[in-house]
Order: structure tokens, then sequence, then C-alpha cells
């Protein structure tokens, strides 16, 4: 075929080009343009409703494999489809304009400062030397900044910013990098800090907290090796124990903290610049992070960043000491504090220092979070630097709204084979969270412009996103939480038809119980089978059961029939005894894998509230090494998988919490491993999902233990495998129930 | 007690018990109705069925519960409760000397809130056919004139007052069902309350708006209904709101939150901000109101939603859950 395209003496010809993926608002007309010239090539490029055309004439030969190597930064090919056409003999390349309407469907997520702006930022000859909203096609905040499609300037919150002629002349030429970079400015004409960024280092020298407005929202930041300024910032955000991020002023930075792996260090320069979790070398203070291994670290990612560690004495790409907790700005549960005047109302107790800046905020996005689990990136939070990037479901299927879980609520829309989840918004409880998620909703409805069929939502009636979607006036879906959770890591996949667990805190089942430990197989239909679970336990208290891990502990008794022994083993709880008496009578049972972490936790020794979820789970994860399985500590029968043996082997043999969690960790791999195996068909796929993926010990584990027995483990990659990514398994699974 | 045959003899011990038990004129005559004249004004009319596990527990029974539960919602429409009618379902095999334990407190409680019991019926059927006995009573009141309290008439701006410390029933059950032992025993609240609305009446009677007994579902269900059906919003204060230290720590335990446990001696008033104060007065002078307290005010809310301000200044949105304790936290 190609030889019959190009002769081996190329003759001139004209290509048209297709490109569609993350090709608008990224760089690239300039960067064909550019091409074409390199090649003299003639012809021209231009956006619209599907992507960007190209059509490009002369000796056409070498364009098409430049244009997939040399992409810009930030762009993203899903497809590129080549034709050839007849010549039509243009002089010349051009940059068409954009037409109006329905083109540039895309707002381009948020990126980190660019290398080249990061030049012109300690260029003293460039006009850009310490602005702090320097950016360019390749970086800078977008989605944040975005009210309405289509992306341009009029839309976004710079539009109260007239360029200035530098500004307007670099923004018009296809040659230059800034060429429709639409949130360009400079000192001329953009927007301003209100605090230089000498005096906000001298501030964190001198411990103080700063509440600084960033890209998704504000930052509370203060010197991270100051322990005490750090229990400070903990006693006034109420937050005793959840593990701060940390910022640090560059990548040669990373191993004065932390023991990043090089799949690591990749994800954090990556463009999104999302918050890792990297092996911590333990030289900050415990209370950044108590009990655990891992660190969160995010390198500097916006200007104010940059020019803070420079403040700071940093040089560019050599190792700082100097490290920030940067810590999202959002008091009493509430979400990210995005707005000048809310910042100074609300975080007027937190912190000493309010730095802020005259570009709003369109659109709040938190930091992301990520590890690298059995090799590859997966989310524990998905915000800033990836929302609104789309998933694509594999196929085209009716549009439908899902309106995900309750504590870790996301909203999905869908449009053609395309699924657009919103950022991590938080639990809908908290009454402005709820109006963050409703706002959400109306954003993602007039940035995608269509009209869904159905809404999908939770079997659990309480949940505030269930109220929602039966107050949102389209017929309702409601749907069981785990099967839901193995729907989204299939629908990654492009599939809807698939084996799999939910590995989960709790949800409601359809035969009214509480599960939250499921092997299921999906019918591709909307439908699924309970194919195995786990033996349940006891469940009392409701929510409590899950903030006070002894609860689970006295489950652990009670399934044991050793109720009479458990008071006596907690008898550091006052409340034990009367518990266990009650554990006696009727009480309701759970299937759950989070509560099994945390019976264990409890009879290792954290029996205490728990202040976030998972944190006692998290605590064992962190003292793993290796681990190990304990023989007989499972009995996997009559499609239950029963760990009891493991319980009573953590009461009686009373193992140190370190061996006691490697044994935890090992058990449930192999116990899981083999009720899967056992149940799964040969060479099948096995979709893993539910919030206990986000242990990375367990996940890896089981992905291993699959791939032994022939089964390719899928696993969470673009969206967090718990309650984050609830709402995309809604969506896929109402799918497959309307096409059906 | 014994069902179908041997009806004769039993069906007068029983009428017996009553007799003496809620003994009135009406009752007396021994027909099958009341007949009876009514003071001028509008009649109010209510009927409720008491199931309740246990049948005996802290602060009461089923009989007082009975009693109380159908006097309260006259009282919440303002009205003065005349007389009530009584059905006893009595499941085969339930011990008589209960039944004379619970018709006592029964008359107890009539007489106390001012009431005559003037028509009753007994079933008995067969054992498992019920759960000890069941209660229906019926009620009929009359509501002063120039008087119209209704659950769509609050307004934003309107003050919510309490009448006093909110979940002691919903515990006080609980923890005799599962036979848990406090420091300090938690007595049911139920009570009586139309000798504190007819204060609340004579004093601020213009300005009420409505009144309602948050029972089943604890005052998070009330305060949301009241919310849908006047179309606002709701916003209260957790620290305003009255709860006994054992309820809060029984509460903590039992993994249970007041706002959702049941009352049966407490309402909440709605009521004009100007008369506020003068209501609070008049409602902790009377003894079923010494503790009551201003919790909150009405608001403009789209979403109708309660919400309810914490501690750490947040604000949290308050719903009535499903009954059972499902776990959210996933
Ligand atoms: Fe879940
Ligand atoms: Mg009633
Ligand atoms: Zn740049
Ligand atoms: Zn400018």
């Amino acid at each position: 075929m190609r030889a019959a395209v190009v002769p081996a003496k190329e003759t001139a010809t004209r290509l048209r080009l297709r490109l569609r993926g993350a090709v608008q608002g990224v760089g690239m007309r300039p960067f064909v343009h550019g091409l074409a010239l390199r090649f003299h090539l003639s012809g021209f490029v231009r956006n619209d409703a599907e992507g960007v055309l190209i059509e490009v004439e002369g000796f056409t030969r070498d364009f098409v494999s430049a244009l997939r190597a040399e992409l810009p930064p930030l762009a993203r090919l899903d497809s590129c489809e080549c034709e050839e056409i007849a010549p039509r003999g243009d002089a010349g390349f051009q940059i068409e304009t954009t037409r109006r309407g329905k083109a540039q469907t895309r707002i381009p997520a948020d990126a980190a400062t660019c290398e080249k702006c990061l030049d012109d930022l300690f260029d003293p000859s460039s006009r850009f030397h310490l602005y702090p909203f320097v950016n360019c096609t390749h970086c800078g905040p977008r989605y944040t900044l975005t009210r309405a499609l289509p992306y341009d300037r009029a839309q976004t919150s710079m539009a109260r910013f007239p360029m200035c002629a530098d500004c307007a002349q670099d923004y018009a030429d296809p040659t230059n990098r800034r060429f429709h970079a639409e949130p360009i400015a400079c000192p001329t004409c953009g927007p301003r800090l209100t605090h230089a960024p000498q005096e906000i280092v001298a501030a964190l020298r001198a411990g103080a907290i700063v509440a600084l407005k960033g890209i998704g929202g504000f930052h509370l930041l203060c010197d991270a090796h100051n322990a005490e300024t750090v229990a400070e910032l903990r006693r006034r955000k109420g937050r005793e124990a959840k593990p701060f991020a940390l910022m640090l002023a560059n990548e040669a930075s990373l191993a004065l903290f932390g023991a990043p792996t090089p799949e690591e260090a990749a994800l954090l320069r990556a463009p999104a610049h999302p918050v890792v979790l990297v092996e911590s070398r333990k030289n900050l203070p415990e209370v950044l992070a108590p009990g655990m291994s891992r660190i969160g670290v995010m390198l500097a990612y916006a200007p104010v960043h940059h020019l803070l560690f420079h403040a700071a004495g940093a040089e560019r790409d050599a190792p700082c000491d100097f490290a920030l907790v940067a810590t999202s700005a959002n008091p009493g549960g509430e979400p990210l504090v995005t707005g000048n005047d809310e910042a100074r109302r609300k975080l007027e107790k937190i912190a000493d220092l309010i730095v802020t800046h005259d570009r709003d905020i369109v659109v709040r996005a938190d930091d992301s979070v990520m590890q690298i689990v059995d090799g590859a990136p997966a989310f524990l939070r998905r915000a800033r630097g990836f929302v609104p990037e789309p998933i694509d479901l594999g196929g085209d299927g009716p549009c439908v709204l899902a309106c995900g879980g309750h504590l870790k609520a996301t909203l999905t829309l869908t449009r053609g084979r395309e699924a657009f989840v919103c950022q991590h918004i938080g639990d809908l409880s908290d009454a402005e969270t709820f109006r963050f998620y409703e706002e959400s909703a109306a954003h993602l409805l007039r940035l995608l412009d269509v009209q869904p069929e159905v809404v999908a939502c939770d079997l659990h009636p309480d949940y505030l996103s269930t109220r929602f979607a039966e107050n949102f006036g389209l017929p309702v879906l409601r749907l069981q939480h785990h099967a839901a959770h193995v729907a989204a890591i299939a629908a990654e996949h492009g599939e809807t038809e698939i084996f799999g667990a939910a590995l989960d805190g709790t949800g409601l089942g359809d035969d009214g119980a509480i599960w939250g430990g499921e092997v299921l197989r999906l019918d591709g239909r909307g439908g699924f089978l309970r194919e195995g679970a786990l033996a349940p336990l006891p469940l009392w208290g409701g929510d409590r059961a899950a903030r006070e891990p002894w609860r689970m502990g006295l489950a652990a008794f009670a399934a044991l029939g050793r109720l009479d022994e458990a008071a006596g083993f907690f008898s550091a709880v006052p409340q034990a005894a009367q518990v266990a008496k009650m554990l006696g009578a009727r009480h309701p049972q759970t299937s759950s894998l989070g509560r099994l972490f945390d019976a264990a936790a409890a009879l290792l020794g954290f029996p205490q509230k728990q202040e976030f979820e998972g944190q006692a789970a998290m605590r064992l994860e962190a003292l793993v090494r290796e681990p190990k399985a304990l023989p007989g500590g499972y009995v996997w029968r009559d499609q239950k998988l029963d760990f009891t043996p493991l319980l009573a082997h953590l009461i009686d043999a009373r193992p140190d919490p370190r061996k006691g969690a490697e044994l935890l960790h090992g058990t449930l791999i192999a116990g899981l491993a083999e009720a899967l195996c056992a149940l799964a068909q040969v060479g099948e796929e096995i979709a893993l999902g539910g919030g206990c993926m986000m242990n990375r010990i367990l996940s890896e584990g089981l992905a291993q233990r699959l791939r032994e027995n022939n089964h390719a483990p899928l696993l969470a990659r673009k969206l967090p495998p718990n309650d984050g990514g609830l709402s995309l398994g809604q969506a896929a699974l109402a799918r497959a129930a309307l096409k059906n | 007690l014994s069902h179908g045959a041997g009806g004769r003899a039993m069906a007068q011990l029983i009428g017996e018990i009553f007799a003496e038990n809620f003994a009135n004129d009406l009752l007396a005559q021994g027909n099958d109705q009341a007949v009876f004249s009514v003071p001028p004004g509008r009649l109010a009319m209510t009927t409720d069925g008491y199931v309740v596990s246990p049948l005996f527990f802290p602060g009461g029974d089923i009989g007082s519960l009975a009693v109380h539960g159908t006097v309260n919602d006259l009282a919440m429409a303002g009205a003065r409760p005349l007389h009530l009618s009584a059905s006893f379902i009595l499941e085969e095999g339930f011990p008589l000397a209960d039944l004379q334990t619970i018709a006592q407190s029964m008359g107890a409680a009539a007489r106390e809130a001012g009431v005559k019991i003037v028509t009753g019926d007994t079933k008995v059927v067969e054992r498992g056919k019920a759960d000890g006995v069941f209660i229906s009573t019926a009620g009929i009141g009359v509501v002063p004139d120039g008087l119209d309290l209704s659950g769509d008439k609050a307004r934003p701006g309107d003050v919510i007052l309490v009448s006093g410390t909110i979940g002691d029933h919903g515990v006080a059950i609980m923890s005799s069902r599962e036979n848990l032992a406090f420091e300090t025993q938690i007595l049911s609240d139920s009570a009586a309350l139309n000798g504190l609305v007819a204060d609340m009446v004579a004093a601020c009677g213009p300005h009420l708006k409505l009144l309602r007994d948050p029972t089943r579902g604890g005052i998070a269900a009330t305060l949301n209904e009241i919310a849908h059906q006047s179309k606002i919003g709701l916003r209260i204060e957790e620290d305003a709101l009255p709860v006994k230290a054992e309820v809060a720590a029984a509460c903590e335990f039992l993994g249970l939150d007041p706002l959702n446990v049941a009352n049966e001696g407490k309402l909440l008033a709605f009521v004009a901000p100007e008369a506020a104060q003068d209501l609070l007065r008049v409602m902790r002078a009377h003894p079923l109101g010494k503790e009551s307290a201003i919790i909150g005010a009405c608001v403009e809310d789209p979403h109708h939603f309660v919400q309810m301000r914490t501690a750490f200044g947040g604000g949290r949105i308050v719903d009535w859950l499903s009954g059972e304790q499902l776990p959210r936290i996933c």
C-alpha cells in the first residue's frame, strides 16, 4: 500500500489528516504549522468539532511520522486517519481560524508550568521574568478558569484582562509558543499577586501558616521542617492524623525526602503534577504523616510555587532542602476554598497570612493523588490535571448521568463513546459540598450540551446522591454498589461483560444486606450474578463500626463464638463490654473486606477511633514488608470465603503488629486469589475494584497471584478504585441496561 | 387469655378491667357508642396504632403511650382533647395481669391528660398472629376559634423551638430491648403535651405557625417533613440542641444520632420571630417544657434542606434515614 502512495522517488502528494483526542488548546496548530514549514508543505490546519483537520501538499513522506513523534507535550492522539486526496496546488500554509458553533469541543486539563516557561520565568531579559502567571500552550491553567465552551479567552476568567500589545502579538503569531494560549498574560496586562514571594517565604520561615491561592483552589502552606507549625496546622484544621502532602522545589529535591522509583519520578513530572505516594526518607517530622511509611509528594506546579522556592534560595534543577506542607484549604470538611472573599472569611482563623490574586478560579479542583500500583499509575483521588479528560467507553451508547456514592462522590455524564467524570467532590453530608456537587452536575451538562435519558444512582436510599437522582426529574436507575465498582473497572478497559471482585467498604446489596467483599459476574446487560462473597461478620452501630475498629474487633469474637473473651481483650475500651453483650442479640451482618481490615486492625492493637476512612487499614499496610499467608488462615467453601481462622490466630498468637499485618495481607491475597481462580473461567480476565484496592500491597499481591494462574488482572487506572470511580461504573451499567 | 371457646366469660372479664380502669360516665352507660355534646369551636380528630417492643419500658408502657400519642396528635393542632376510643388486639395467651397493668396505666394517663376513654373494643387472635398486644386509639378535640396551625405555615424568619431534651424515648426503648444497663437509667419522655400547648396557645396563639411532635424518625424526620410542607429550608444549631448527657453517651455507643431517635413527650414549635422569647418563657414555665430551647430558624431554600451548623462551623445536611442503620461509609 505504502509503496503505491509513495513511490521510491517521491512526487508531490496531498494528504488529509484527521486527528482525534486531546488535540485542541494544546498548541497543536502552531506545531503543525512549524512542521509544514520544515517540510516545505502547503495546505492548512484547523480545529473543528471532531478535533483537528490537516491538509498538507508537497513531499509529505516524513510528515506523518514526524507529527506522531514530536507531538506537543499536552497533546494526545486517540486516532490519526490519513488519506491521499487530489493536489490543489495552493500556495503557503495557513492556520484557519476556528469556526464558531460546535467547534472547540474540549477544554484541556490544567498543566504544570513547562520548562520553556520556567526559562522565561527566570530570564531577566524576558518580559515574563518572575511573573507568577506565565503560561503557554504547553502549560498553565485551563479547565479551572473556563466557564463555558468554546474554549477561548472570552469564556475564561482571563476575559477581564485585555491583552497588551506584546501579548496580543504572541497570541496571534502561529510561530509563537503562545499562539492562542488563552490565559496568556504578562506583568503589563495580567493578574497580580497580593504579596511578594520574598514576603511569603519570610513568613513561612518564621513559622507562619500561609493560605495561597493556586490553580484549583487555596493551599495551606507551612514549613515542612517545622514540627511545631505542622502540629499547629493540625490543631487549626482539626485534623489529627490524616497525612499532609509535601510540595518540593523540583525533581532534584526528591531524593532528600523520599526514595521514588523511576515510575514514581516519571509520574511526579507528568504534566498534571499530581501528589504521588513515595517511600519516605523519614527526615521530616513524624507529625506530617503519622504512622505512614510513604508520604505524598508533589513538585511545584504553578509559577507562584516556583517563585516561592526561588525566593527560598532554590536553584533550578538543584536539590533544595526547603519543603512545604501543602494541604487543601477546606475548613471543617467543606470544599476547597476558591474565592478571595471566601478565603478571607473562612481561613482567617487557620492562616496567618492569606495570599490571593485577581484571576478567578472558576472550577474548583483539588490536587490529584496517585500511586504506582503493579508497575503503573493509579489514582487515590482524581482532580486537577486530569479533569475534564474523558474516558473512552469503547463504543457508542445512550446519554446517562450517573450520580456516584455519598462520601467520595463524583458524577459521570456520557456523550457518545466518551464518559466525562467530574473531579473529586467529597462528603455530600456537608451542605457546601453538596452545593459543589450540584454545580458540578450543572457544569457538566452545560459543557457537554447533552440531554441524558436516565439518571443512575446507588441502591442506598440515604446517599444524598440518591436523593439528587430522585429529584432530577428523569427516570432513575438504581444500581447495586459493588456491581458498579466492578463495572467501573470494566468500563475503563472498554468492556461491560466481565468477571471480577469488589473489595470494598460497605454498600447495600440487592438482598438488603450490607455487602463489601463480592465476586460478581456482570452480564453486559446491566445485570449481574453474585458468585461468591466473604463470610459475613456482625456489624453493629452502622457507620460507627467503620469509625471505631474495636466494634469490628468484637464482631470477630462474635463470629468465632467467643464473645465472652471479647471484653477482656478490649479492656482498654470502656464501651466494649456493653457492646459485646449486645452482639449476642440480633444484628446486621456484613461481607465487607474493609470491615474485616478494621477487625484485624483492632485485634492488632489499633482499636481507637479513626479520623478518616481506612486509617487503621492504611497503618497496617504501612507495616508490611512482605505479605505471608497463614497456613489454614481461611476456608473457601460453598462460595463463601471465611477468614475467621486468621482472626482466631490474631487473637490467640498475638503476633506483633508488623507480623500480624503481614499475615493479614498474605492470607487475604491467598484466599481471595483461590476464590477468584476457582470461580473464573479458564484464562478469563478478572476486574478488581473497590476501596480496598487502594491498598497497594493487596492489589499487587492479588494481581501477581492471578497472573500466575493465567488470569489477567484489570486494575483501576483512570479513576480511583473506591467510590470516586463509582459514577463511571453506574454510567456503564445504566448504558448496558438501556441497550438491552 | 384464650381464643375462641369460653369467650363470653373472658369478654366479661376484660370488660370489667377496662370499666374499672377507665371509669367514666360515658363508658359506664355500656353502649356500643358514646353520645355527647361538644363545646363550640372546630373539631379535630386523629387515630393511631401502637405497636411497641418491649411493651413495658422505663418511663412508660404501651398503654400510656397509646393515650399520650393520640392526645399529642390532637394537641399539635392546638386542640383541647376531649374523648378517646381504644381498640385492643390481644394475642392468645397474653397474661391477664399484664392487660390489667396496661389498662391501669392508660386510665391514669387519660385522667392526667383530662380526657376520657369513652368507647372501646377487644379482639383476641391466635397465637403468633399478634405480638402480645396492639392498641389503636382515636381521639377528638376542639380547636379554639382563630387558631389555625398547619405544617405548611412556617415562613422564612420563623423561629424553631423544642420543648426539651431529644432522643429520650428511643434510647429508653433501645436500651431495654438490648438489655443495656447505664449508670443512670434513661426514661422514656412519654407524656401528654396538651397542658403545655394550652399555655403556649394562650400566650402566643396568633404568632404560632405550627406544632409537631417529633416521634418516629426523631426531629430529623419531622424537621424535613415541615421543610417540605412549608417549602422552606431550616437551619439548626448543634450546640443549641438539648440532649441529656446519658442519652448522648448511649447514642454514641449504639451508633445512633439523637436527631434520628424517637420522642414521645416533646414538641417542635414554629413561631414568628417577635414572639419567640415570650414563647420560650411560657414553655419553660411549664413542667414539661423546663428544658425548652430555641434551636434554629427558617430560611429561604429551594432545596428545602435542613442544615445543622456543627461545632466546627461546617453545615451538615440533616436527612431523614430509612429506618435501619445502613452504613454510608464505604
Ligand atoms: Fe464502595
Ligand atoms: Mg399519629
Ligand atoms: Zn509553558
Ligand atoms: Zn501582556
